[in-house]
């Protein structure tokens, strides 16, 4: 099961990976998706803005899953990143406006809860061997619970200098546009994207060419055998719960950062989107498979679908859960079907 | 997973007891109503109430939790099984009830929001129900069975999509259901001083002890659930009775969805059983239930249903607020999956052990 990771342009197309298969049909999923966008609706999605739009709203998303794939690539699941997103900008808020703390301090405050969930839900999971989806169910209810004990109503934050911070664009060069009037208008993203694309790459590269990034792939493919390879499997698993709940603190303040406010309500469902953009990004939840850049381009994926169907005209609020849903769904035959289809192959082989 | 290991021979009663299961639902059960007593003597005190209607019914705390935590009880009934079967979880039970209920007031008010007189009988809307929760429950069946997908992952999909569907039922709207009649699944039925949620969850209960008792479901289930290569070596079909059992717990959301909507004689899409799922996988759990599959025991399921609703009542008790209820059920989940994992009981047993062997050493070593 422990495959090698290579990038798939350098193997033969039959000689795919799980991994690479997987990341080439979202890739390919998302570009036809866009193109169609495009032609059939054009005003909105030919500007580049509108795709940077995409990614300013959901660079929160992109962290959580970043988190939530490593997990599952692990063989485990997190669902307590939403309510941790919540905790985490809560926590901010109410630093920053009522005990008029400084945005640093709520950064590290953010870091700091989002550690504390990884450290206690990775000793639970790795040490303790309880089902992952329980611990992280009941880390889920409390933090969910302690954000309305923290403060029961939502907080807007009017604090001067985090204002400044929160309302920072920065300008992409080249991509701006020239709208009616002739005025070139820039095109512009939020802090919260370049983080999100800086943890992308570094994780990227630490599944791939960091010991600690391959043994994930392994302890997720099988477990024994990855303990026969000397690899410390409870560290492991232990380590990308960690991971996973401080990418869930990063993801807070991010999301903190663009949104502005602290509320019980907040990122409500946030970690079912990430498992589900996970998924369709090629990650399996039996383990040992998955990439982040297809975690990058399932949660976009998820976005356009969403902003697709409401330009589309079928702004009824119930259309985006159907057609997620219905996304969702395909995606997860099409993983099944390719699981069977190995199977068959491997036995026909003689294979285990 | 201790449930799947042949427990040691035993003899003192004792200790047959304690390595029942279903002693965790009983223990906490016992430890909150000892807390209760001596925090409040007046909780556990029932008495003859009217009430609104005119009826003269029984009214306290202690029927209160046996009239909320029905739902919860009767979706334990189909979610051990699921758990048992298929070694995972449905996460959209609380989805599929905002469906069935929808469904059910679709059938009642034919599509208007708020007429005068019900469109059709009660029954018919519940057989309607029944079927659509059933087509759900057999939809996820077909994904963990045939596609092999993971339970949990597979219901993603209906939970991610459920309450959208369920509002589209009604095309949006939060039709009001006329009449008294709806109300008394929900509430009383003249006469009678007990909730009538409480009437049917036993009444659910003596179904499925009757199935299990007169056929091989059980057995079935559990071989399923310990070992699907053998069961299939067995001559058992694994993909049948995965099925079946998402599709006997998608009749319990059913009979759960009548509940729900005839307490309100309306639904609101978005809150409706609203993390019910939760608490339903917490009282298989907490019924001492192996949620990796296997053996189980639906009665321990149903007590631990109604031990969550008790927790629940003794937190707004002592004034906890709704909202923030979930963050202490959380640290009593932890400490009771922590308590119950196998290396944490190990390592206690191997600690008791130890004192136990030492005290006999030190006896020796008087004699």
């Amino acid at each position: 099961m422990f495959r090698k990771n290579m990038p798939g342009f350098l193997k033969k197309p039959g000689k795919m990976t799980d991994t690479n298969l997987l990341t080439t049909i979202t890739i390919v999923v998302f570009v036809v998706m866009y193109l169609c966008a495009i032609i059939f609706l054009k005003e909105g999605f030919l500007k580049p803005q509108t795709m940077l739009n995409l990614i300013s709203t959901n660079s929160y998303l992109i962290i959580l899953a970043c988190g939530m794939s490593i997990v599952m690539i692990n063989g485990g699941i997190d669902i307590s990143v939403g309510g941790v997103t919540a905790l985490v900008a809560m926590c901010c808020a109410v630093h920053i406006e009522n005990n008029g703390g400084s945005f640093f301090t709520a950064v590290l405050i953010g870091l700091g809860i989002g550690l504390a969930f990884g450290v206690v839900q990775g000793f639970l999971v790795a040490y303790l061997d309880i089902q992952p989806f329980i611990v992280t169910l009941a880390g889920m209810f409390f933090a969910r619970g302690m954000t309305t004990i923290v403060n029961k109503d939502p907080i807007n934050v009017y604090n001067e200098s985090f204002m400044a911070i929160k309302d920072t664009k920065i300008t992409v060069p080249l991509l701006g546009t020239t709208n009616k009037k002739g005025i070139y208008v820039p095109a512009t993203i939020e802090i919260g994207v370049i983080i999100a694309l800086v943890i992308v790459a570094v994780l990227f590269f630490m599944l791939k060419w960091t010991k600690t990034g391959r043994s994930f792939y392994a302890v997720g493919g099988n477990k024994q055998s990855a303990m026969m390879l000397g690899i410390n499997v409870k560290r492991t698993t232990f380590i990308s719960h960690v991971l996973c709940g401080l990418l869930a603190g990063i993801g807070g303040i991010v999301y903190f950062m663009h949104i502005g406010s602290g509320s019980p309500a907040h990122a409500s469902g946030a970690e079912m989107s990430a498992i589900a953009s996970s998924i369709i990004g090629g990650t399996m939840l039996t383990g040992g498979v998955g990439n982040i850049i297809g975690t990058l381009f399932g949660v976009l994926s998820l976005a356009l679908i969403q902003s697709i169907v409401s330009s589309v005209g079928l702004d009824k609020a119930w259309w985006t859960g159907i057609t997620i849903a219905a996304m969702l769904c395909i995606f997860l035959i099409i993983q099944s079907i390719i699981i069977a289809r190995r199977k068959k192959a491997n036995k026909a082989a003689g294979g285990t | 997973m201790p449930n799947k290991m042949p427990s040691p021979p035993k003899t003192s009663f004792w200790a047959r007891l304690f390595s029942h299961q279903i002693v965790i639902p009983i223990a906490a059960l016992l430890i909150l109503a000892i807390f209760n007593l001596i925090s409040d003597p007046t909780f556990f005190r029932i008495v003859f109430k009217e009430n609104s209607s005119g009826n003269k019914v029984l009214s306290g705390n202690l029927i209160s939790i046996i009239d909320n935590g029905s739902e919860l009880a009767i979706l334990a009934i189909g979610m051990t099984l699921v758990t048992a079967a298929s070694g995972g979880q449905d996460i959209s039970v609380g989805a599929a009830i905002a469906i069935a209920g929808s469904a059910m007031l679709r059938i009642l008010c034919g599509g208007s929001s708020s007429p005068t007189e019900l469109q059709s009988p009660i029954i018919l809307a519940f057989i309607v129900g029944v079927l659509v929760a059933m087509f759900f429950g057999a939809f996820n069946g077909v994904l963990v069975a045939f596609f092999k997908i993971q339970p949990m992952v597979a219901t993603l999909i209906l939970f991610t999509a459920g309450r959208s569907i369920a509002s589209w039922i009604n095309n949006g709207e939060l039709p009001n259901v006329p009449g008294k009649e709806f109300t008394y699944f929900g509430s009383y039925i003249p006469g009678v001083p007990v909730p009538t949620p409480f009437l049917i969850a036993i009444a659910c209960f003596i179904v499925i002890f009757l199935v299990m008792k007169f056929t091989n479901l059980r057995l079935y289930v559990q071989s399923v659930g310990i070992n699907e290569k053998t069961a299939r070596l067995n001559g058992l079909n694994p993909e049948l009775i995965k099925l079946m059992s998402f599709v006997i717990l998608g009749i319990c959301v059913a009979v759960a969805a009548l509940i729900k909507v005839s307490r309100i004689s309306s639904i609101n899409y978005s809150v409706i059983a609203k993390d019910i799922e939760m608490d339903a996988i917490l009282a298989v759990a907490l019924g001492g239930n192996a949620l990796s599959g296997g053996k189980f025991s639906i009665g321990a399921s149903v007590l631990g249903a109604y031990v969550i609703q008790f927790l629940t009542t003794t937190l707004y008790k002592l004034e906890v607020s709704a909202v923030a209820l979930p963050a202490y059920k959380a640290v009593v989940v932890i400490i009771l999956v922590v308590m119950s994992a196998p290396t944490v009981r190990e390592k206690l047993s191997r600690l008791g052990k130890k004192l136990r062997s030492g005290k006999t050493g030190a006896e020796s070593a008087k004699a």
